[in-house]
């Protein structure tokens, strides 16, 4: 098992450079980077930077079914309002409570103040297209937008794993908050076993789905994506979290330099032999199409 | 990146560490700190009193008193004497305590009292030039029996040291020849010793000494020999011929003509009375820091303000310690990383209870004021600022109403640091709105804990008095963290954590 003290010393500390934490913990930069890569985001409409922008906002939002609210900065998924459709001039959010522009304004507000950024520093405010989940991932998740989250060391993505959001989570994918976890075969991308508040489970709580026989479609595709990231960033150790778009197929949401423990609950596996076997290799393979082969090879459940 | 050696970083935290704890050692050693708070050291109180009958008029009386005994170091010097003018006057190889009086009568008794600490080490300072010696005139037939008793000693020794030995020896009762009984009469042996060794060339003097025994009283000095060896003053028992000073011996006057003159009155005479003390081992390190060449290491010299602060400066690295602890090995959760520490410091001035009672009060009040401003939608930076002047609200209300009350204790809570406070109302109210109400009880729960252990380890009488006698100990415990900073093993709440992973194995 790869536990936090080990993870910030042996590998954050080791792999990942300093100067390129800016990258992933703006959304924004993450966003521009990873394009250059070919590795594609959900569309970015409107970018508030000041306070006067604002007043843009209602005008690019007027013919919008659905869009994201997202600070630059947040962390966790803190201050993402997720606008579903409208009903008149209200809004509509993803729990299906009603709001009106002005709410939005505000919330814009908060987050160019620093409400939600990391250190409390200024921030901007992204808009983006509203991701439409294939159907066939989410009818598992109780509310929100599935993601996969994949731990990639060195180009290799290592472990993976399907985060739903519940109740108890508040339609947030946020494992310590209570959403499910379902660690993915690297291999195949079918679902191995899931753990909700580090308890294994078999069902999903809210819609009583088993988890055992998710499959990811496009895994390969996926794996690869996320081994490209690697290049984009230079981070060695990193998670980055992926959803699956009904129209767009994979899409990259956000990167994180900083990538928790749980994932190995959900596996039911240590990372620390498969971080230990890449380590090991004489001669890394350099084209994130070969890495991602290699993983799928080696890292393969079954 | 590669792996870099991390054997260079291991010797630097080795160096660090024992560096510190070498340098404690040897401050300890040699400025004679204690290790533990409590310890005591034997100290001689030596009183010297005079008794003498004035005849009216002025008096000037004037005691000889020791400068550098061997074997003792003084501590501290007082004179009683009610009426007297008093000082000490420091002339070349001659202390002598003044006291001085215009209108006196009738029988006078002064006292001088002076502390001496036992100290193997100490030695009186070499004298500057070579002593004087005087020759001595016999008259016949004394004068060929002094030379025939020098000849001898001579003849059988061969250092000034082993010269006196042989003539104390051709001196004593039991070894008297013809020469020694002509020359010897009942209390001038001592003299004439004296007077024979100046005249063999080696220059000799009669020094004063007090053998110390507790609880004594009306001693008088008992009289040594002391010779000059071409180097340093030498002691020898006149009795016995044995060299040296003994432990319980100490050598009131040396080489001052007289002990006591008095000038005005008459019958005067001087007795010693003497006490064994024990003083805190910390206090005469303290006192004797500025005498001695190393106090400028220590903060003893600093002005008592700044002390005091240093005092809680110096604890500290205890709380930072503490808290890197017990978030890397036990894996607490805190809010806010340092808060913890800060609070323990305010509890180590509150003490813990009212501490206690003080900050839960603040920080709920505070969390209820707060509800309202999250329901305003204020920006964060006026929001913070807002928080801080209620919390000052808050915190004068509690002290008024606690003083009102007849608790002091509510005055305490002003040691807090107010933007620490508002600053964790902040954060603890955020976290309730996203991560509910456990969360914030998990952290705070563990932040109090955590504030609680340092306290402890914080006031501990023993903590304070090492990381303030012993700044040097702070090296290790610098070492420790940088050590702590390496670890990569589990946490204790991590252990718990993964347990449901055994399942898989």
């Amino acid at each position: 098992m790869l536990n936090m003290n080990r993870r910030n010393v042996d590998y954050i500390a080791r792999y990942n450079e300093r100067s390129s934490y800016p990258l992933v913990d703006n959304k924004l930069k993450t966003k521009l980077v990873v394009a250059e890569y070919g590795v594609k985001t959900p569309k970015l409409l409107q970018v508030v930077h000041q306070q006067h922008e604002i007043s843009h906002f209602r005008e690019m939002a007027e013919d919008l079914a659905g869009f994201a609210i997202k600070p630059a900065k947040g962390s966790g998924g803190k201050g993402i309002t997720v606008i579903t459709g409208r009903d008149g001039e209200e809004y509509v959010k993803a729990s299906g409570s009603r709001v009106d522009s002005s709410v939005l304004e505000r919330h814009l507000t908060n987050i160019l103040a620093g409400l939600y950024s990391l250190a409390g520093t200024p921030d901007v405010a992204i808009v983006e297209n509203l991701v439409e989940s294939a159907p066939s991932l989410a009818k598992y998740s109780h509310q929100g937008v599935p993601d996969i989250r994949i731990i990639v060391f060195q180009g290799y993505p290592v472990m993976a794993m399907l985060r739903l959001a519940t109740t108890a989570s508040d339609g947030k994918a946020n494992l310590h908050q209570g959403a499910v976890g379902v660690g993915l075969d690297i291999g195949s991308g079918r679902g191995l076993n899931a753990v909700q508040f580090n308890r294994p489970i078999t069902l999903h709580p809210d819609t009583g789905l088993a988890l055992e026989n998710i499959q990811i479609e496009a895994w390969d595709e996926m794996l690869e994506m996320a081994s490209r990231c690697y290049e984009a960033t230079g981070l060695g150790y990193m998670g980055v979290d992926l959803v699956v778009d009904a129209n767009e197929g994979p899409l990259l949401l956000e990167l994180n330099a900083r990538p928790g423990l749980a994932i190995q609950m959900a596996n039911g596996r240590g990372l620390l032999p498969r971080l230990r076997a890449i380590e090991s290799l004489k001669r890394p393979h350099f084209t994130p199409l070969e890495r991602s082969r290699f993983a799928m090879e080696t890292f393969a459940s079954s | 990146m590669t792996t870099r050696s991390r054997l260079p970083f291991y010797i630097a935290v080795f160096l660090l560490i024992s560096a510190g704890i070498s340098l404690a050692v040897w401050r300890h050693l040699e400025l004679g700190i204690p290790w533990l708070t409590g310890e005591q050291r034997p100290v001689w109180m030596v009183e010297a009193r005079i008794d003498f009958n004035a005849g009216d008029g002025p008096v000037l009386a004037s005691l000889n008193i020791p400068e550098q005994p061997p074997g003792f170091r003084i501590l501290t010097e007082q004179a009683a004497s009610p009426g007297y003018g008093f000082s000490i006057i420091d002339s070349s190889g001659n202390r002598r305590a003044e006291w001085s009086k215009r209108e006196v009568s009738g029988p006078q008794t002064l006292y001088f009292k002076a502390q001496f600490i036992p100290d193997p080490n100490a030695q009186p300072e070499l004298p500057a030039r070579e002593p004087k010696t005087p020759r001595s005139f016999w008259e016949e037939p004394e004068a060929t029996a002094v030379q025939e008793i020098l000849d001898q000693a001579k003849a059988r020794s061969s250092t000034p040291e082993s010269m006196t030995r042989e003539l104390i020896r051709l001196m004593q009762p039991d070894t008297r020849t013809q020469n020694t009984t002509l020359l010897v009469s009942e209390d001038n042996s001592l003299n004439l010793l004296v007077d024979m060794l100046n005249h063999s060339g080696i220059a000799a003097r009669i020094a004063d000494g007090l053998r110390l025994e507790d609880a004594r009283r009306r001693q008088q000095l008992m009289p040594y020999l002391q010779i000059y060896n071409g180097d340093r003053w030498l002691t020898f028992n006149p009795k016995t011929a044995e060299q040296g000073v003994p432990d319980d011996l100490l050598l009131w006057r040396q080489g001052a003509a007289s002990l006591l003159d008095v000038v005005g009155g008459e019958n005067s005479e001087v007795s010693f009375s003497m006490l064994r003390q024990t003083v805190p081992a910390l206090q005469l390190a303290t006192m004797e820091s500025a005498s001695n060449g190393l106090g400028f290491l220590s903060f003893y010299e600093l002005p008592v303000e700044e002390q005091s602060m240093f005092r809680m400066l110096l604890l500290l690295p205890l709380g930072a310690l503490m808290v890197a602890f017990m978030r890397i090995v036990i894996g607490i959760r805190t809010s806010g990383t340092f808060m913890p520490v800060l609070i323990a410091v305010a509890f180590v001035q509150t003490t813990l209870v009212p501490g206690l009672i003080a900050f839960l009060s603040v920080v709920s009040i505070g969390l209820l004021m707060r509800g309202y401003l999250s329901s305003l939608n204020l920006l964060l930076v006026s929001r913070i600022s807002a928080l801080i002047i209620l919390v000052i609200f808050i915190t004068a209300g509690l002290s008024i109403i606690g003083y009102q009350m007849g608790f002091n204790t509510g005055m305490t809570v002003t040691f807090f640091p107010m933007v620490i406070i508002a600053w964790t109302i902040e954060r603890m109210s955020i976290l309730w709105e996203e991560e509910g109400a456990h969360e914030v009880m998990v952290q705070g729960a563990g932040s109090l804990f955590v504030a609680i252990c340092a306290y402890l380890l914080m006031s501990a009488p023993l903590a304070g008095h090492l990381t303030f006698n012993f700044p040097e100990l702070h090296l290790v415990i610098l070492g420790l963290i940088l050590l702590m900073g390496q670890y990569t093993g589990y946490k204790l709440s991590e252990l718990r954590r993964f347990t449901p992973m055994k399942a898989y194995d």
